[in-house]
């Protein structure tokens, strides 16, 4: 089955969008690298290399010693292998734990300092680093400032490899009292908040990588919103893994303080690269009182080629605690790319009356395996949490929805739903489900559903008869098997995300 | 034995110190075999994945911690139908109680008496099974079975009997330790019934080897309940032919702690597997359900009902798995398992599992759990049903899917007005 060549014409009532999706099939749009000058710390893991990351970040000493802390507590950790997923064996010390643009040496004192190519890196990507613009995918992008509506501006925090490039908008956001720059400005600059809350909600010896992490993280971003306020506009990472070799170990910590409101984006590429490389990040979220975080990410890490060569191993620890009444938490997203994907976004709902929100998409193609799913712990009473997962194995992959929805004794009242449905396109790739529940109240409700099958004969049947060929009707029956995750994402993503499920299922049907 | 950590290689030298491995035989390689997969793997630790819900310390302890007689009196289940009654005591054949081991359509035999022979039909089946259920998971106290039972019963299915064969089991001793092994091999076109009750021992380990050829039939009907402080770990291993059919409904009613494991493999094309089980625990009650199905042949069916009713403290666990491999297309496999807690503390654990490599298959699996519906119960109170009655026939009817899969009214009916007098009993 080859792509729809250009010439085709536009079969009436089919959406633009999949056509053009359809069309842009063939190659991963990301895997281009720049080619820049790049400081690197040795090869390796070591107390010295933990120390020099410290150094380069300027940090104080107590983030040292609590970097120090995490590298001990690592070596003494294994590797989990309960998921199901098998790749060869990591050499962490044949690994770069720092890579930095040389131009970054000197840290830009505002974007009209940075490097070009590296802006010129961003504006490829579709992310814009200059303020007047607007991120691609939104109505008017590319256009004249004037046009772009005020109201859709989104803030820009820009990781290149192991530092942050730059942060847009952040007078802006200053103004309405929050706080948004790389997580190593914030060290230095708001030592009080990170000492608070750094590590409260993924603790330095949660897991394996999540403990890596802590040793070695090397930028990421930071966010704080302070009571009653509501973020003047959407926040957002781009994470752009460029230089060979080379981890990328970034944190994330979000505080929502009490009835404050943050919608925040995350979005990650890397070249295309023979060898596999590491991606072990922290996502840290608390929700205060009455506020409201609504994280999303669409995942597009290389995921190696057809035959499985290279691609980025995704071991990400994401994970939001409700520590007020009514905090309440929202996470979606898309995982389309990575040759390996180990990730669980959870919820801790702490707070009475707290919710926590799941939506996830995940496809996986040729060699990928994805183990994903959440965790839903309810400790407070009458709280809800909804879990909405659609994955979708194709090729030779392997997608496995992975969760937890426990119901601890004092959660009274509380409410959970999940629904995990599993497509298969082909006879090589496989669907698994690996829920776990557990309920120790009686007050409290769980529904589980899960069902596997593969794209329905009939509504196929129903395109093709319209005319559509095969590829083109696939790609509008699994949009429509997203269409619940899809809408749950920002507009920004939305459409992005929808090209993606198209682009992601390239060469998997006939 | 020397690649075990150390806790577990002691506690596998702990506990067979206290066994003796039966010699002599057709089964004496089996029991070998057995032993050295045991061996291999050790014996169940509360960290393994697939004991995460349920301690086994008691299930591997070299002796059986102590159990109380059933003090009641109770008409035993199935003692007013037809059947040829097979009895054992504490895991002891008993020949007074037992029917003569003769019905036409099938041969019955012991296997301490057939194990000393040379060759017998059951050494293609005894362990083999059990060894093939091994893979992806270990099921150590099954091996152990094999290895060290000393009784049991063969059962040889080649016509349509007149009657169920059935399984008295009785606890006598207060430390009883009973290992049973039965195989039943049904032939072609076959079909039987067997049930089994009783309480066994103050702990029960036991396996049930089912092989059912293309187109036989084989229908379990099983009651364990009664003696509150037994312990039970069982093991049902079924390899299903072609155009098979297999149906195991298990009601569970009281237990310190019961682990039934069901291990079933489809082998031949449009074979259909039913397990199900309806369990009411009260106080310090622990029911684990642990199914492992294998989809390994074209359009096969299988559906796994639990439902479990829970009651101060009580604990029930489901553990469920549908494996479909890869060229068992057409697989239509149904998973559900649900839990009514009457009351705050009792819990509900499941994990309930899909694993699939073949792409035409519709599998679905759902779990719930929470308490009985309130506006249900209004409507009935406000029907004049007082409230104890009312909440017995929404936890009979919370019940009722499960024993749907029992194809015998009559057996279901039984089983039904047991379930209906446990609640009743506990009303007070």
């Amino acid at each position: 089955m080859t792509a729809l060549d250009s010439t085709a014409s536009v079969k009436e009532g089919v959406d633009q969008e999949t056509v053009d999706a359809v069309r842009n099939m063939g190659t991963y749009k990301y895997g281009w690298d720049t080619e820049i000058e790049m400081d690197y710390a040795p090869k390796g893991l070591n107390e010295d290399i933990v120390r020099l990351i410290s150094t380069k970040n300027d940090e104080p000493e107590w983030m040292t010693a609590w970097r120090l802390a995490a590298y001990e507590r690592w070596t003494q950790k294994e590797e989990p292998s309960w998921a199901m997923v098998d790749y060869p064996k990591i050499d962490y010390q044949d690994q770069y734990y720092y890579a930095r643009p040389k131009s970054m040496e000197t840290k830009p004192k505002s974007l009209d300092e940075v490097d070009p190519k590296l802006l010129e890196t961003y504006q490829k990507l579709g992310i814009p680093l200059k303020e007047q613009m607007i991120l691609a995918g939104v109505e008017g992008a590319g256009e004249s400032p004037s046009d772009a509506a005020p109201e859709r501006k989104v803030a820009v925090d820009a990781v290149f490899d192991s530092v942050s490039v730059g942060t847009t908008f952040q007078k802006e956001l200053k103004e309405a009292g929050v706080i948004f720059c790389s997580i190593s400005e914030a060290i230095r600059e708001h030592p009080e908040l990170v000492k608070k809350y750094l590590g409260s909600v993924v603790p330095v010896s949660d897991n394996f990588f999540a403990t890596l992490n802590s040793a070695v993280f090397s930028d990421g971003s930071f966010v704080y919103v302070p009571p009653g306020v509501r973020c003047p506009m959407e926040l957002s990472t781009y994470f752009r893994i460029n230089a060979e070799n080379t981890g990328q170990f970034e944190r994330t910590l979000i505080i929502a303080d009490k009835g404050s409101y943050v919608s925040y984006l995350e979005g990650c590429t890397a070249p295309q690269r023979d060898t596999t490389q590491l991606h072990a990040a922290v996502v840290e979220i608390i929700v205060e009182e009455d506020a409201e975080v609504k994280y999303s990410t669409v995942q597009n890490w290389f995921p190696g080629d057809e035959n499985g060569k290279g691609g980025i191993y995704n071991f990400v620890t994401k994970r939001a605690d409700c520590r007020g009444d009514r905090a309440k938490v929202m996470w979606t997203q898309v995982e389309t790319g990575s040759a390996v994907t180990w990730k669980y976004p959870s919820c801790i709902l702490r707070g009475e009356e707290s919710q926590g929100e799941f939506y996830s998409i995940a496809i996986a193609n040729n060699y990928q395996q994805a183990d994903t799913g959440t965790k839903m712990v309810h400790l407070g009473k009458n709280t809800k949490s909804r879990i909405v997962s659609k994955g979708i194995s194709a090729g030779r992959a392997q997608n496995t929805y992975r969760g937890l929805v426990s119901m601890h004794p004092k959660a009274k009242n509380s409410r959970n739903y999940t629904q995990c449905d599993s497509l298969l396109i082909g006879d090589q790739c496989g669907a698994h489900t690996v829920p776990y529940i557990e309920v120790k109240n009686n007050s409290s409700r769980v529904e589980h559903e899960a069902t596997t099958s593969k794209v329905d004969d009939d509504q196929l049947f129903y395109c093709r008869s319209r005319g559509m060929d095969e590829e083109e009707a696939v790609a509008l029956v699994v949009n429509g098997f997203c269409r619940e995750v899809l809408q749950a994402l920002p507009m920004e993503f939305a459409m992005e995300a929808q090209q993606l499920v198209a682009i992601s299922l390239e060469g998997s049907v006939g | 034995m020397g690649a075990l950590a150390k806790p577990r290689a002691d506690a596998l030298e702990a506990r067979l110190a206290a066994l003796q491995l039966p010699e002599g035989g057709w089964a004496e390689p089996a029991r070998r075999d057995a032993l050295a997969r045991l061996s291999a793997t050790g014996l169940p630790q509360g960290r393994d994945e697939y004991w995460k819900y349920t301690r086994p310390d008691t299930l591997n302890a070299p002796e059986a911690p102590e159990a109380a007689l059933f003090a009641g009196s109770e008409t035993l289940i199935f003692s007013q139908r037809e059947r040829l009654k097979i009895t054992f005591v504490d895991g002891v054949f008993d020949p007074d109680q037992s029917d003569a081991l003769e019905l036409e359509g099938i041969t019955i035999e012991r296997l301490s008496e057939a194990a000393n022979r040379d060759i017998h039909w059951a050494k293609d089946l005894y362990g083999v099974l059990e060894a093939r259920g091994q893979d992806p998971v270990a099921r150590p106290l099954a091996a152990l079975n094999t290895a060290f039972a000393a009784d049991g019963i063969l059962i040889h299915v080649t016509g349509r009997p007149s009657k169920p064969v059935s399984l008295v089991y009785q606890h006598r001793g207060t430390r009883s330790d009973a290992i049973l092994h039965h195989v039943v091999k049904v032939e072609s076109g076959a079909e039987m019934t067997l049930l089994e009750n009783g309480p066994a021992a103050a702990r029960f380990n036991k396996v049930l080897e089912v092989d059912v050829a293309d187109g036989g039939r084989f229908h379990h009907v099983r009651a364990q309940g009664r003696d509150h402080e037994r312990r039970a770990a069982t093991h049902i291993f079924a390899r299903l032919g072609r155009e098979s059919l297999f149906k195991s409904f298990t009601m569970t009613a009281n237990g310190v702690l019961t682990r039934n494991e069901c291990v079933i493999e489809f082998t031949g094309d449009d074979a259909v597997a039913h397990v199900a089980g309806a369990s009411m625990g009260d106080g310090d009650f622990h029911h684990d359900d642990t199914v492992f199905i294998t989809h390994d042949a074209v359009n096969c069916e299988s559906r796994q009902v639990f439902k479990k009713v829970l009651r101060n403290g009580a604990t029930g666990v489901f553990q469920g798995k549908i494996l479909v491999k890869k060229d068992a297309q057409q697989t239509d496999g149904y998973q559900i398992s649900q839990s009514l807690l009457l009351d705050e503390d009792s819990q509900f654990l499941a994990k309930p599992e899909l694993e699939i490599y073949a792409d035409d298959v519709a599998c679905s699996h759902g779990s719930t759990s929470g308490a009985i519906d309130d506006d249900a119960l209004y409507y009935l109170r406000s029907r004049g049903v007082p409230r104890r009655e009312a909440q017995d026939m929404l936890t009979l009817s919370f019940l009722a899917e499960a024993l749907a899969e029992i194809e015998d009214e009559d057996l279901a009916e039984e089983i039904r007005e047991r379930l209906e007098a446990w609640l009743s009993r506990r009303r007070g």
